[in-house]
């Protein structure tokens, strides 16, 4: 029980599908499983990484937890109460507690209002301040996140994009959010303005004991922030191990393609490197493959893989696989014939 | 032109100027470089510090006005590219320089098939019949690694994924087989291991038809993994410009210090706090009279802001051909 209480968000089973309407009647024909079954939990004070290509469906799942979306099955328990089930005033309610910092400043920022009232605008909907304390309140914020008190009164397209997502950043943290989902915040800023932010993210979950799930493309950065990391491959989870297990010894053959493609800003070690380079590209989540999801460019697939979809398993030391290597149940070695123990299948490759 | 120490490409003093409605921006400041046949140039610096518009420059891309080429020498060969009518340099583009750009999708047509893009340099260029063309079209669908070439040359651009879309824009690139290939951020909007499969089909291309490439990115992973040399820009200058391994592992700008500080890495030590450069990239509203790195320079000093520092050579190779820096603090520490 000690470890249900210190968890502030619980996800189980959750799954988010599009429709897909097709012919003369608009017939529902199908659904695009952006987010297909997963299970996990963030601790307080905890920072996932939630890492995966394009299409993989990360940001999907961190807007359905936020009920951005309408789940379409799962829970998603955030400090104690089922988001996915609140009625509309009761998610209202809830909203304090949970925020988002999107990918792209410009874009999620309103061009006609100030930067005070960008920042003052979920004071007013979800506070009783007065315009005196809000006033206070947005100095207040402008201060932790960095930005002068004299651009109160400016517009957003008179700052810089790192400075823009300071300014997202503060709008996050108005109401004393408890959790907070951050997509992307560093993809659209130059590499000397990523550390800006990502320092200033660190320093807030210090000072505030935020929990972040840090939904990022970026690996090296996530190796940075993260205590855990989830890799995503076509709308589900792979693998989640703690973050320094997964980046010395990836088990998901997926997690272990995906660390092997990173660029290093190393020549001498890019020169050597063995990169696990796959084949094709990703398939369509509209009509997912019948066994594992990867099976169509795992360079380990076996028969099993092909027929049979894996669920995640626990392997040592606190991390989770999905994948019939690291069936606990069924040995790969027996089953397969050919392939030998994973351990050795791991040394094999990396390199 | 197949000895390979001869200059495909030799930029001297390259300026343009944007002209807006605040002034002049100087986007582009004296900046000179030269590449070699089959040599990978890579080229690196922030948003806004003039490393695609130097390339643009080069082969007149740039609307004029708002920029203006205000002063330099490109040597192609034997031709100065600058002096060249706009007729002659949109025969050299395409067919004696190719482009990669960043987005794959828009760069492409969606209205025409990849094969009418394909054919489009190969008949204006190459002088083939259409049968020829469509079928070196095919050919170089299948160098370029997409399966089912004959199929999938009838295909729209929307009816490739991302990865797809960028090996035919490198077909395309590599139709008339061109001294020059000008890759700007070409894996920059793919995912990683999509990435990596166009770094490694670039360099089996590169290795086979031994083209010059100029691969313009911010990501110094990219730049580590496929540059013979590499020029770090700032502030529209060259500041440090050095073979791939002095760069990572003997930078002497301060710029190209704290850059590599800043990226955290996959492997190695764990850094408890990344190490940040404070403040802003400049923005160029006069031709330089200061180091324009001073400002955020850790290093900063007097002479920073009385003097531009000019490139000087750090290995007693001439400057441009050995690893050369534009920095005072780097020149004095040197010889005190």
């Amino acid at each position: 029980m000690r470890e249900a209480v210190s968890d502030l968000v619980q996800v189980d089973g959750l799954k988010m599908y599009f429709p897909v309407y097709s012919g003369v009647l608009r017939r529902h024909s199908g659904d695009i499983k952006a987010v297909d079954d997963v299970s996990f939990t963030i601790r307080a004070g905890e920072t996932l990484g939630l890492v995966g290509e394009s299409g993989c469906g990360k940001s999907t799942l961190g807007r359905a937890l936020l009920r951005l979306y309408e789940p379409t099955a799962g829970r998603v328990v955030i400090d104690g109460e089922d988001v996915a089930l609140l009625r509309t005033e009761a998610l209202r309610k809830k909203r304090p507690t949970m925020q988002m910092v999107f990918q792209d400043p410009q874009a999620s920022l309103n061009p006609r209002m100030s930067l005070s009232s960008i920042i003052g605008e979920p004071l007013v909907e979800h506070t009783a301040l007065s315009t005196a304390q809000r006033q206070e309140r947005i100095y207040e914020l402008m201060d932790q996140v960095g930005l002068n008190r004299r651009f109160a009164n400016r517009f957003p397209h008179e700052f810089s994009g790192g400075q823009r997502q300071r300014i997202g950043i503060a709008r996050a943290l108005a109401l004393n959010p408890k959790f907070i989902v951050c997509d992307e915040p560093i993809a659209a800023l130059d590499v000397s303005i990523q550390a800006q932010v990502v320092n200033l993210l660190e320093d807030l979950q210090d000072k505030l004991g935020l929990t972040y799930l840090f939904i990022s493309h970026d690996l090296s950065m996530v190796r940075h922030i993260a205590d855990r990391v989830a890799v995503m491959y076509l709308g589900r989870i792979v693998e989640l191990s703690p973050r320094d297990d997964l980046y010395a010894r990836p088990l998901h053959p997926y997690a272990e393609a995906l660390l092997s493609a990173v660029n290093e800003p190393d020549p001498v070690r890019a020169r050597t490197r063995q990169r696990i380079l796959l084949k094709g590209d990703l398939p369509s989540p509209a009509n997912p493959p019948k066994g594992c999801n990867f099976c169509t460019r795992c360079p380990k697939v076996f028969a099993r893989c092909l027929s049979e979809k894996p669920s995640l398993f626990q392997v040592e030391g606190g991390r989770q696989v999905a994948c019939h290597l690291y069936d606990p149940a069924k040995p790969s070695a027996g089953s397969t014939g050919g392939f030998p123990h994973p351990k050795h299948l791991q040394q094999g490759v990396s390199e | 032109m197949s000895d390979g120490a001869a200059p495909v490409l030799d930029v001297r003093g390259l300026t343009t100027v944007f002209h807006t409605r605040q002034g002049e921006i100087h986007a582009v400041s004296a900046v000179s470089f030269g590449l070699k046949r089959g040599e990978v140039l890579g080229v690196v610096g922030e948003s806004g510090s003039g490393k695609s518009v130097t390339m643009m420059s080069l082969v007149g891309l740039l609307p004029t006005p708002p920029a203006e080429v205000r002063a330099g020498q490109v040597m192609l060969g034997t031709r100065d590219l600058l002096q060249m009518t706009p007729q002659d340099l949109s025969a050299v583009r395409g067919a004696k320089v190719g482009f990669v750009f960043q987005d794959p999708m828009t760069s492409l047509n969606p209205v025409f098939t990849v094969e009418n893009q394909i054919c489009e340099p190969l008949l204006r260029h190459m002088g083939l019949t259409k049968p020829q063309a469509r079928a070196r079209a095919v050919e170089l669908l299948e160098m370029v690694g997409i399966p089912d070439a004959a199929k999938r040359v009838k295909y729209y651009p929307h009816q490739f994924s991302g990865g797809m879309r960028q090996r035919v824009m490198i077909a395309i690139a590599l139709a008339c087989e061109p001294d020059l290939l000008i890759a700007d951020e070409p894996t920059t909007a793919l995912d990683v291991t999509i990435q990596a499969q166009i770094i490694d089909l670039m360099k089996d291309l590169q290795k086979k038809l031994g083209m010059a490439i100029i691969w313009i990115t911010h990501d110094l992973g990219v730049i580590a993994g496929i540059a013979d040399r590499v020029m770090v820009m700032y502030g529209g200058q060259v500041v440090e410009h050095a073979p791939v391994d002095q760069i990572f592992h003997n930078p002497q700008h301060p710029y190209t210090r704290a850059l590599l500080r800043t990226i955290p890495t996959i492997t190695g030590q764990r850094e408890a706090r990344l190490s940040v450069i404070e403040g802003q990239p400049p923005i160029m509203t006069a031709p330089p009279t200061a180091c324009p790195f001073g400002a955020r320079c850790a290093h900063t000093f007097d002479r920073c802001d009385a003097e531009n520092p000019q490139r000087r050579a750090v290995d007693g190779q001439a400057v441009g051909h050995g690893h050369d820096v534009a920095c005072h603090w780097s020149a004095e520490a040197r010889h005190a």
